[in-house]
């Protein structure tokens, strides 16, 4: 066995043995434990894959235009799973605290990105099921139409998904409490979806609303839901927007491990 | 290379080890050891920072000043974790989880080799007695069985060091017996443990006594030594004649 750690590992509070900063055995070990856990609770999971699909038809009915259902309905793909996958991922990570088992995994040799990447990977799963579900009945059922392809769009929405994930591991950490974690969906995720662009075309907000609208990681998702439905192909500001929320991904992850603390004060 | 224990034989050393929480100082410069392959009993009323310890010594708790050395490195250092078992008061483990589920998943977190891993658990569930439940979910286990499923996740990984906080509170007679058999055979075959309790007949049990009260020690013996050190003839009335002796010299 190697002694000392990488300095990688080092700058995020210390992981496995030998210096690794991530291990892949670890890291699948712990994605397929989160899914073992979704198994035993079907209920959650019929939830987590009807809500979006349920609103979704919902927003069809209450809009009853086909061009303004063309025109709302990615936003809204894109948007539902960000929301969802942020509440269940916030709850989950607070209850992992609350009931020590994340005390002994951090007394283990577990590094931090193994436990974020294994749940990013269980989550990311459920929102390619989430977002394959919405996506269908969207299309087909609702009468959904996209100047292009939808796999643009489902890539997104997934995307959107995991960024809803990613912020909901990082705000976990400033929840002491359940409560306190349902609460972050009101206070993290709602202003969000007031600035960004839903409601309000972004161009239209005074120029503090849209300097904040701008720092916010769902405007992006929104711009890039827009620019899809906008366009019969893939365009370089689409991948802007996606390098955006990439960014936003990998920052949450990275923030989240910083904010997982192995040793208490 | 694994790390060794010193030339004396103490698996754990503290030197003047303080620990504070949010300005309260928790453990007050305590200087002690623990010796290899025996069973040394940490008593003391709840509050008196017996859990603060346990998570200073496996890592998960800063320390504010002092040094403590467990296996031959500081407390919490990362090549610790494979080789000291932790189980905590609360079971810690998933509820919503089979026991199966739970130890496969733990025991691939402990590095256990894949192959080896389905025997060590089989062994590990026959040693808590709790056979025949691996397939059941852990949240419909009783009070006793979680609090086995928490000692099963710490035994998983055959640690050198097993650190057990309140292993046998709320559990039948008979299982305790059992258990407290199984601490020694444990002991017997090199390993080191460090088991807390706040009930005193279970004081008896251990092979050395860290006596513990308001973050420090009242004293670190064997029970027969507390025994005739006290004058007494048990060890709560020990522990008692301790406390009131400490009141005095604070005086």
């Amino acid at each position: 066995m190697s002694g000392g750690m990488a300095v990688g590992g080092m700058a995020l509070g210390g992981t496995a043995p030998g210096g690794r900063v991530i291990s892949a055995r670890l890291t699948l070990a712990t994605a397929r434990r989160v899914v073992a856990q979704l198994r035993h609770d079907p209920r959650t999971v019929a939830m987590l894959l009807a809500v979006p699909a349920v609103l979704m038809i919902l927003l069809r009915y209450v809009l009853n235009n086909p061009l303004a259902l063309n025109r709302f309905a990615p936003v809204y793909i894109g948007v539902f799973p960000f929301v969802t996958m942020f509440v269940v991922t916030a709850i989950t990570t607070q209850r992992e605290r609350a009931r020590g088992t994340l005390e002994r995994l951090m007394a283990m040799p577990l590094g931090k990105l193994d436990l974020l990447a294994g749940y990013a990977i269980a989550f990311g799963l459920v929102a390619c099921l989430q977002v394959t579900v919405v996506v269908v009945i969207s299309l087909t059922w609702l009468g959904v139409t996209l100047p292009g392809s939808a796999v643009p769009m489902a890539v997104v929405a997934v995307l959107d998904a995991v960024l809803g994930m990613a912020l909901g591991l990082f705000a976990s950490a400033f929840a002491r409490t359940e409560f306190q974690a349902v609460q972050f969906m009101p206070a993290f995720v709602l202003p969000q979806v007031l600035l960004c662009g839903l409601i309000v075309a972004r161009d239209q907000m005074t120029a503090v609303l849209r300097w904040l609208s701008d720092v916010l990681p769902l405007s992006y998702a929104v711009d890039a839901m827009q620019r899809i439905s906008a366009s019969a192909s893939w365009t370089a500001a689409i991948t802007a927007d996606v390098a955006v929320i990439l960014a936003f991904i990998a920052a949450a992850l990275v923030g989240g491990a910083l904010t997982l603390r192995r040793r208490t004060r | 290379m694994p790390a060794e224990p010193n030339a004396a034989g103490c698996v754990v050393t503290g030197d003047d080890l303080v620990v504070r929480r949010s300005g309260h100082t928790i453990l007050d410069h305590l200087t002690f050891t623990v010796a290899r392959g025996q069973v040394t009993g940490l008593l003391g009323p709840s509050g008196c920072g017996k859990t603060t310890l346990m998570r200073t010594l496996v890592g998960v708790q800063q320390i504010a000043a002092g040094e403590l050395t467990v296996l031959g490195l500081p407390a919490g250092h990362p090549r610790l974790r494979a080789r000291v078992g932790y189980s905590t008061q609360d079971p810690a483990v998933y509820s919503d989880l089979t026991l199966s589920e739970n130890l496969r998943y733990f025991g691939t977190v402990l590095g256990l080799p894949r192959r080896q891993l389905g025997g060590l658990i089989a062994r590990t569930v026959a040693d808590l007695d709790l056979t025949g439940l691996e397939g059941r979910v852990v949240g419909t286990f009783s009070g006793g069985q979680l609090a086995r499923v928490g000692l099963a996740v710490a035994l998983l990984g055959s640690p050198d060091l097993l650190v057990l906080d309140e292993p046998t509170v709320g559990l039948d007679p008979v299982l305790r017996q059992d258990l407290w058999q199984m601490f020694h055979r444990l002991a017997d075959s090199g390993i080191t443990l460090l088991v807390s309790s706040h009930v005193m007949d279970e004081a008896a049990r251990c092979d050395y006594l860290l006596f513990m009260r308001d973050g420090r020690f009242l004293a670190e013996a064997t029970p027969a030594e507390v025994l005739r050190r006290t004058g007494t003839d048990d060890l709560e009335a020990a522990f008692l004649r301790l406390a009131a002796q400490r009141e005095v010299a604070a005086r």
